[in-house]
């Protein structure tokens, strides 16, 4: 449960989301708690089925058709989860806005960026001249360089980085309180990921913008987030402030995390990689879902789903063992 | 672009020339000669043989289709025999009329077919898509001849309400106009359905939509645009079987175009009108499909980019 109600901007609380499968219904989001504090970067960790794009797709109401939630989206002391649909809508762009992982596809061929960048401000009611102003000022923050031609353009015209700088610009242009990035450097090159999240740490410093990073990236991650929630099979891990997760997992999951990542914590050129499959919502193993992978599984984590508890001043661990984990 | 346009009309040369090989063997191939058509069937063996010689038809084929080409190259498209005047010249004052139906048949599909399937494809398994799919397959599967005689039957001798046939007030053009137009409306439904349907789960529309746009404004700001290319191209190719369909449509509904004219000169084996008026026709569906291309280039600005060079 969040531990202080009143401090945060948004509040996940026991957040299920269940898609039309097969047979039956897949729950891929079982149970998630986490805030984000006004003006903070949170990472979401986990690997791909592990729930996170589903949990940022929730918060700001996007699921495809067909999925069910439960529990509580809690934006600003409102549960958006049964707000209407077009309460729903007018938070979208608004307060809570997104950006994705693949921008050149997230872009709309047909339209030239100024016109995509700006479109939140037309609706809006703001006249041609000044949404133009306003575009050429959001792509300039946004780190396009000569804004006014550039809006003028088409997304095939621009490089992958600058696609994502646009899309930043468009996603800030309503003036969010809070950004969610959907794996946004994950399609891009090394040399421009660093350079995407410098710009995307700056804006957030500079706006006092809350963010919720998604990404499998730890490395993404551990260069951004305040706060991170590790995610497995639809279900919180662990969360906690960044450096202690990270430095000191309290969970078996996390710390095999950490040493598959060659460069975040041990400087061997040889990482040690994740054994077996990652679990899915599809095929959940019962008692705790990453037991199959855990080299302390024993006999009480087959058979008992470890609910998520306090293990230390603001870490919290779905672990049975976790103290045996904590070093 | 500029290239582009060359290169279409270079094919389309090849076009033309293939056309007018195959209307040119056709109407030969089929029995009957217009000698024996216009001298009746009381005419002799030798008053036949003498008129097909003087209009040349007694040379081997080979010299009749050299002599054609070389016509045509020079846009002589023949005498009318039967109407005593240059054939292209009967072709030419039949045109206006047949045009007239073909776009009137095409703005009607394009408009009716875009918005069923907007709505359609906006809202899937939805009422209106259900209705409007399986009102499609129905008018895809109904001919032309039927539809009109039914229409025919229902608005002129039923309700009284439309005239069944001939030219003069708008109120003429409605029924041969709407039998024109319903296979091709319900193509345009569908296609523009499907299309519509695909481009609601791009990842650019959910980009739309996370900027707090209303279902509406994500279907007609993002959604339409994209699905419009190949329903544009569809549209271009199909305007050219309309003009065929128009063929039909005009012998129901007795509408003085090209297509009455065309049948009036199979049956009366009038060779050179039915060259003619297929050339006419095989060019303006040429052109027809090159004004859809490039359409489609203004609507995608990919295309215009990668042809422009």
């Amino acid at each position: 449960m969040p531990e202080n109600p009143a401090g945060a901007l948004l509040q996940v609380a026991d957040l299920v989301v269940d898609l039309p499968g097969g047979k039956s219904d897949l729950r891929v989001v079982d149970g998630v708690s986490f805030d984000v504090p006004a003006g903070t970067t949170v990472g979401l960790i986990g690997e791909s089925g592990s729930g996170k794009t589903m949990t940022a797709l929730a918060i700001i109401g996007l699921l495809p058709g067909g999925a069910a939630t439960g529990g509580q989206v809690v934006w600003r002391g409102e549960d958006l989860l049964h707000a209407g649909p077009t309460r729903r809508r007018r938070v979208r762009g608004h307060e809570i806005s997104m950006i994705f992982q693949d921008p050149l596809a997230a872009l709309n061929p047909t339209q030239r960026i100024g016109r995509q960048v700006g479109e939140i401000l037309r609706r809006d009611g703001v006249p041609r001249g000044e949404a133009g102003r306003r575009v050429v000022e959001l792509l300039d923050r946004a780190g396009v360089p000569d804004p006014v031609r550039r809006a003028r353009e088409y997304p095939h015209q621009f490089s992958g980085g600058m696609r994502q700088r646009a899309m930043i610009a468009l996603a800030l242009a309503g003036r969010p309180s809070l950004l969610l990035a959907d794996e946004p450097t994950t399609a891009l090159d090394v040399t421009v990921q660093a350079r995407i999240l410098r710009l995307l740490r700056s804006i957030q410093e500079r706006d006092g913008l809350a963010m919720l990073l998604v990404s499998h990236d730890l490395r993404v991650v551990a260069h951004v987030a305040g706060q991170v929630v590790v995610m497995y099979a639809g279900r919180v891990a662990e969360r906690g402030p960044a450096r202690q997760v990270l430095d000191r997992p309290a969970h078996p999951y996390t710390r095999a995390l950490v040493r598959s990542v060659p460069a975040v914590r041990t400087r061997t050129a040889l990482a040690h990689p994740l054994p077996g499959a990652p679990a899915t919502p599809a095929n959940r193993p019962a008692g705790c879902p990453f037991h199959p992978r855990c080299p302390l599984a024993r006999e009480r984590c087959r058979l008992e789903v470890p609910a998520i508890r306090e293990v230390g001043p603001d870490r919290w661990s779905a672990c049975h063992f976790a103290e045996e984990v904590l070093p | 672009m500029t290239r582009m346009i060359m290169r279409r009309l270079l094919i389309g040369v090849f076009v033309m020339w293939g056309a007018a090989s195959l209307i040119f063997v056709i109407v030969r191939a089929a029995p009957g000669d217009p000698a024996s058509v216009l001298l009746g069937p009381d005419a002799s063996r030798e008053q036949v043989a003498r008129l097909n010689a003087s209009l040349g038809l007694d040379r081997p084929l080979l010299v009749q289709y050299v002599g054609y080409l070389g016509d045509v190259v020079r846009l002589d498209f023949g005498e009318s025999h039967r109407l005593a005047r240059p054939a292209m010249g009967a072709v030419f004052e039949r045109l206006p009329a047949t045009l007239e139906l073909t776009l009137a048949a095409t703005a009607l599909a394009v408009i009716v077919g875009l918005t069923l399937g907007l709505v359609a494809g906006g809202r899937p398994d939805g009422i209106v898509d259900r209705v409007v799919s399986a009102t499609t397959v129905a008018l895809q599967s109904f001919p032309t001849f039927w539809v009109g005689i039914m229409l025919i039957l229902l608005f002129a001798l039923g309700l009284r309400l439309l005239p069944s046939a001939g030219v003069g007030t708008p109120a003429h053009m409605v029924l041969p106009a709407v039998t024109l137009s319903l296979p091709f409306t319900a193509i345009v439904a569908r296609l523009t359905r499907s299309s519509v349907v695909e481009a609601m789960r791009e990842p650019y529309v959910t980009t739309a939509r996370s900027k707090g746009l209303t279902e509406t404004q994500v279907l007609l700001g993002h959604a339409l645009r994209n699905s419009l290319i190949p329903v544009v191209t569809i549209v271009g190719l199909q305007m050219g079987a309309l003009m065929g369909g128009a063929v039909i449509v005009e012998n129901v509904f007795a509408w003085p175009g090209l297509g009455s004219l065309i049948v009036d000169a199979v049956a009366n084996r009038d060779y050179a009108v039915v060259q003619a008026a297929t050339l006419l026709i095989a060019g303006v569906v040429m052109v027809l499909n090159l004004v859809a291309d490039l359409l489609y280039t203004r609507l995608d600005p990919r295309i215009r980019m990668d042809g422009g060079s």
